[in-house]
């Protein structure tokens, strides 16, 4: 039972930690991108790469990520939303979904089709090591996914809080016109934040892609498009809402099993999102500007 | 000169294509060629589809092979699992996909435009998750095989060529009913909302009555398509109806151009026929289409033929005069 709970929770907080790089993303640009998922894939096979070739190292691993999914990022927000920033913002939304189409295709012409795996001499020291607390038994692998996934989202609040940078960003998703009128650089904002968001879904990609040790070029498709439902449920711009979603499903897709058919388990999520479109569109922590860092 | 004659007169290049598409199957012998042409013909029914809301009224769906998967699973279960004929399997594929419409939009239209948008992806996967597990009801991920080829009042559609035909008589029905409609006092309210919903409204235009209607009647098509499809490949499966499916019609949409009536079909028939001509692109067709959606939009946002008016109204028994018409009101879809 409480393992059950460790399980979700594991699973949970990479939802949201996708759904935090989402929100961060629609917050300030006050767009949405397809390609998150995506991105969080390429994220996953820089440090699948990393790790079997380079050294076994997860730091490495995830510093790997942090850079590509960071500049893979700055790429698309210039490609999809600076270029065409007069342009309606539906040519934006297909830009982004032209990237996550052309990122699945070109991870299967470089690593093929198939699952890959890091050979089990390499993780087994990650996945099989366990630590008991209490009653109960926590892999290494697991901790070391929450552990990250929290360290990550306090570090996001600081940042947003306190750096100069952070400042900037909230200015402009306030209000992008009074912020450049202040002398903030926006296009340089808005880039920077997008590549943010999308080094997120990068560390995101990593951690999910070790605990499951599984590596495909449509890994991101079900994740990418779960985390956006969480972002939904949680207000598309409410930075606690998406984490809470985030957990909130990861929890009860786990407990769900014992309900409902496992294959069903996936629907879970988009209906979810349904009832809360349908219901409070604004989403379950209110809309409206990128909140929970605010130091207004 | 009669006016039978002078409308035909005018309409001579579009009476001239329909004359090559009716001629085509003599002088192409190639059987993959014909199938290719097939599926062309059912890629323009759902651009049209699309086209009627993401052109015309200015809606984000990008979730259309929901629509689409329903079609073509109403038809195939009701002829191979209960024996329905053809005819009556074939209106309820577009009746069916055109309730889901409704159920769908009802709700969903009061939103904004990317919550729609992500309603409506929502909306294609749960579609997809729903037929590839509920075994007992669609076949999962096996699929439904033997779908009978269509008979149509006694007209047993057997050979390629006929199915050609059958499929090209569904299309050139659509595309004039799709012609007809949105030239209509239906079709300038849709652009109306398009170009300014309050302003639309203002002026006495229901606007959520007609966001539903055009859905409706968009899911209505995807469905017919859905059943040409099912009935000319006679087998189905959940993976024919995913997003990457929707993106397809997206990228048709881009590339053609959106807002107009012949850029559906050019797109269709680009994007269709290229991966298939040249097969050593084959592989790389997903590829094709995410590039074309990513450079589309850096060159070329509009599509290639979006900003101008085209009518394919083929309008032999017109007794008035015809005024000049130029399309400059049609203008690309503009901000949502």
């Amino acid at each position: 039972m409480f393992e059950q709970l460790v399980n979700g929770l594991t699973q949970g907080s990479i939802y949201a930690l996708l759904a935090l790089g989402f929100t961060i993303i629609f917050g300030v640009l006050r767009m949405v991108t397809f390609a998150h998922g995506e991105v969080f894939m390429v994220g996953a096979y820089a440090g699948f790469v990393v790790f079997t070739h380079l050294q076994d190292n997860l730091v490495l691993a995830l510093i790997a990520a942090v850079v590509a999914t960071f500049l893979l990022g700055a790429l698309i927000e210039i490609v999809a939303f600076r270029r065409l920033r007069n342009a309606p913002h539906f040519s934006s939304l297909l830009v982004t979904i032209g990237f996550s189409v052309v990122l699945t295709q070109l991870a299967r012409l470089i690593f093929g089709a198939e699952v890959e795996s890091i050979p089990m001499r390499q993780i087994e020291g990650l996945a099989f090591s366990e630590i008991r607390i209490g009653e109960v038994y926590v892999s290494y692998l697991q901790l070391s996914v929450l552990m990250v996934a929290l360290l990550i989202m306090a570090a996001t609040f600081l940042f947003f809080r306190y750096s100069r940078l952070g400042t900037a960003i909230r200015a402009t998703a306030q209000d992008h016109e009074a912020a450049m009128a202040m002398g903030v650089d926006v296009n340089r904002i808005f880039t920077i934040t997008f590549a943010f968001g999308s080094m997120m879904g990068g560390i995101a990609g990593v951690l999910i892609g070790f605990y499951y040790n599984l590596f495909y070029p449509t890994m991101g498709v079900m994740l990418g498009l779960k985390a956006f439902s969480a972002a939904v449920i949680g207000g598309l711009a409410s930075m606690p809402g998406a984490i809470l979603a985030g957990l909130l499903i990861g929890v009860v897709e786990v407990f769900s099993v014992d309900f409902v058919n496992s294959n069903f388990r996936h629907l879970i999520a988009f209906v979810f999102m349904f009832a809360v479109l349908l219901i409070r569109p604004q989403g379950l922590f209110g809309g409206g500007q990128l909140k929970g860092a605010r130091g207004d | 000169m009669p006016q039978i004659v002078k409308n035909a007169l005018e309409n001579s290049p579009l009476i001239l294509f329909l004359a090559a598409l009716v001629a085509a199957p003599f002088v192409i012998s190639n059987q993959y060629v014909l199938q290719i042409m097939i599926f062309i013909g059912i890629y323009v029914i759902l651009a049209q589809s699309l086209n009627l809301l993401n052109g015309y009224i200015g809606l984000i769906a990008i979730g259309h092979a929901g629509f689409y998967g329903i079609g073509a699973y109403t038809s195939a279960m009701l002829t191979v699992d209960m024996g329905a004929p053809f005819e009556v399997a074939f209106l309820a594929a577009g009746l069916v996909a055109g309730a889901f419409g409704w159920a769908l939009g009802r709700p969903t239209l009061r939103l904004e435009g990317i919550y729609l948008a992500l309603a409506t992806l929502g909306f294609n996967i749960i579609v997809w998750l729903v037929l590839l597990n509920w075994n007992g009801f669609t076949g999962g991920p096996l699929g439904i095989k033997d779908i009978p080829r269509p008979s149509v009042f006694g007209w047993e559609v057997d050979t390629r060529i006929e199915n050609y035909f059958f499929v090209l008589a569904v299309v050139a029905v659509v595309v004039f009913t799709m012609a007809r409609l949105v030239n209509s006092r239906f079709g300038r309210a849709l652009v109306a909302i398009r170009e300014d919903q309050l302003a639309a409204a203002a002026m006495g235009v229901n606007v959520t009555r007609y966001k539903v209607q055009a859905f409706v009647i968009s899911a209505f098509y995807a469905g017919i398509a859905g059943a040409c499809y099912a009935h000319s490949v006679r087998y189905i499966s959940p993976d024919s109806f995913t997003m990457l499916e929707s993106f397809i019609l997206l990228a048709i949409l881009a590339l053609g151009g959106s807002g107009n009536m012949i850029g559906p079909i050019v797109g269709a028939a680009i994007l269709i026929a290229i991966p298939e001509l040249f097969r050593a692109v084959s592989e790389y067709r997903m590829l094709l289409y995410g590039l074309v959606l990513i450079i589309v939009m850096q060159v070329r946002p509009q599509g290639l033929f979006g900003g101008h008016h085209y009518d394919l109204r083929l309008r032999l028994f017109d007794r008035r005069q015809r005024k000049a018409y130029r399309g400059d009101v049609f203008l690309p879809p503009e901000a949502m």
